[in-house]
């Protein structure tokens, strides 16, 4: 119980700092792929038989080496491209899983990568789960102002000698960290909804880089422990001792927060502005961002 | 390989493979790669839900894939297209995940939905099926010059007034009954691979649409029989065989694309 309140933190916190430079990047459906990618990972370190996040970080930092080389940073053919490598990445997962479960005996294998199984985690990999948020933190904390410029306006980066490429795959990198780490918690395809939905909600409610980051970490932990209490209960409800699963209410919790927020901004909007201040740090409204992705 | 059971396969996977070829070219032309990922995942939770409630699966399928298409379309109206693509897959697939762990066989049931399964098909489920591919293909061939106007030039067509919004509504349930159908037989999570793959191979071979439609149905009908076969020597899962020949045809279509072009 502990550990699943520990690593449920350590990777809602991780995700929802990546996760708001993944929306406002426009990079969802990049960040979804390595969800994706990382199932395979997870899948495949079972079959050898050392822990799934060895797999799930491991591959998903391979994945986020080989989409920056196909070209997902070019905007035309994006989505093409990371289809192509999620497709792909899938495939190999449903291979994998049908290895795990016909010739190992590791019954439940489709249902701990994909959907998660944050009570089952072994407390042993804590510490490694926490050195590398810790680790991933600390770089997205050195790219904060270069990341920053170039999301919001690649030109002005690069004439400011901003190395874009190399700041790019290196953000990769750390999203495919966050993916990994939720993956164990809500399982790898569903790790985008801790990756982008708080971040996301955070946006609705304010433009300011800082506060947004506040918000988003305070969404994503606070609906992980939710999920996690909620779901711990859930065994004794009814008679049947069915749990619900854990990955179940942490993504309509964070579902929830979104539609909320969404209430809140248009109330927000129909009241008088507010006098703007701090202008630098403002980020684009979020409806203006960008649209359809492709 | 081509006895007793396996025609119902290859019927179906046929019927599959066209269905996917012509919606996949526009797919692939209006950019809505993410959107096609998106929605079979609907119709897994609903193919989750017509198993608890114990109704028809074809018929959950649908109606789940069709409510994911107006969700989808209501949500991203406002705020990012691509957040509300990305949340609503994941709600939807919760939901699946939740379903299913409502009832007793959980874990073989839940790898046939994600990741296909295309022998367990019936010659009763044949009829459906059929029914639902005329459907589309009938939808597809209606819309097909106002879907290609406002897919290629959008202002255009809002000028003969062919709605941007409607047609994309109209779109969107095309792509949910084409997805409903392929969920049985190749996964919620691998139907996206046939529907991108193939397409855009065929859309870098040749720019006129009606020869990329037919090319891209020629090279998806390729991707599932082979898929199948191999599947059925190595008895290894289809959607393996699927997801990297849809990647194979990828590849090959750029490279192709890249030295005509140059």
């Amino acid at each position: 119980m502990q550990v699943a309140l520990v690593l449920g933190a350590a990777a809602a916190l991780l995700s929802a700092v990546v996760g708001l430079f993944t929306v406002v990047r426009g990079q969802s459906f990049a960040g979804h792929a390595l969800t994706d990618v990382a199932a395979a990972g997870g899948s495949g370190a079972l079959l050898v038989g050392v822990d799934p996040v060895y797999g799930f970080v491991g591959f998903g930092l391979f994945a986020a080496g080989v989409m920056d080389l196909i070209g997902v940073r070019r905007l035309r053919g994006r989505d093409l491209a990371t289809g192509t490598v999620l497709g792909a990445a899938t495939g190999l997962t449903a291979l994998i899983l049908y290895f795990d479960t016909t010739s190992q005996a590791t019954t439940g294998a489709t249902q701990q990568i994909l959907f998660g199984s944050i009570f089952t985690v072994n407390a042993s990999v804590l510490p490694l789960v926490i050195v590398l948020s810790l680790v991933s933190l600390v770089v997205v904390a050195v790219l904060y102002r270069p990341l920053l410029l170039s999301t919001v306006s690649t030109d002005i980066a690069r004439a400011r000698g901003v190395p874009e490429r190399l700041v790019g795959v290196v953000f990769l990198g750390t999203v495919s960290v966050a993916v990994g780490l939720s993956a164990l918690t809500i399982g790898a395809i569903l790790s985008t909804a801790l990756l982008v939905g708080p971040a996301a909600t955070a946006l609705r409610l304010t433009t300011r880089m800082a506060r947004a980051l506040a918000a988003a970490a305070a969404i994503g932990i606070g609906s992980c422990w939710v999920g996690v209490l909620l779901a711990y209960d859930s065994y004794y409800w009814g008679s049947s001792h069915h749990g619900v699963p854990v990955s179940f209410f942490i993504v309509m919790l964070v579902f929830a927060a979104y539609l909320v927020s969404g209430r809140l901004d248009r109330a927000r909007r129909r009241a008088p502005a507010p006098t703007a201040s701090g202008r630098a740090e403002r980020l684009p409204e979020p409806a203006a961002g960008v649209r359809g992705s492709s | 390989m081509f006895s007793g059971f396996m025609v119902n396969a290859w019927t179906v996977a046929t019927i599959v493979a066209v269905i996917a070829g012509v919606v996949g070219f526009f797919v692939v032309l209006r950019g809505s790669a993410f959107p096609a990922h998106a929605i079979p995942n609907g119709a897994f939770a609903g193919a989750a839900a017509a198993s608890v409630i114990g109704v028809n699966e074809l018929l959950g399928l649908a109606v789940c894939a069709v409510a994911a298409a107006f969700g989808i379309g209501a949500l991203g109206r406002r705020g990012r297209h691509d957040v509300a693509t990305a949340l609503a897959l994941v709600v939807m697939l919760a939901f699946g995940s939740f379903f299913l762990s409502r009832s007793t066989e959980y874990e073989p049931q839940l790898y046939s939905l994600l990741f296909g399964e295309v022998l367990g098909v019936s010659t009763s489920e044949l009829l459906p099926v059929a029914g639902l591919a005329l459907a589309c293909v009938v939808a597809v061939a209606v819309l097909y010059r106002p879907l290609l106007l406002s897919s290629v030039v959008p202002e255009i067509g809002d000028a003969r007034g062919v709605r941007a919004a409607r047609m994309e509504g109209a779109f969107l349930v095309v792509l949910a009954l084409a997805t409903a159908m392929t969920v049985p037989v190749v996964g919620a999570l691998l139907i996206f691979s046939l529907m991108i793959g193939p397409p855009a191979a065929a859309r870098s071979v040749t720019n006129r649409p009606l020869a990329a439609i037919g090319l891209s149905v020629a090279f998806a009908l390729l991707t599932v029989w082979s898929a199948i076969a191999l599947s059925y020597l190595t008895d290894w899962p289809i959607g393996f065989f699927v997801g990297s020949l849809a990647a194979v045809c990828y590849g090959v279509g750029r490279l192709v694309g890249a030295s005509a072009g140059s």
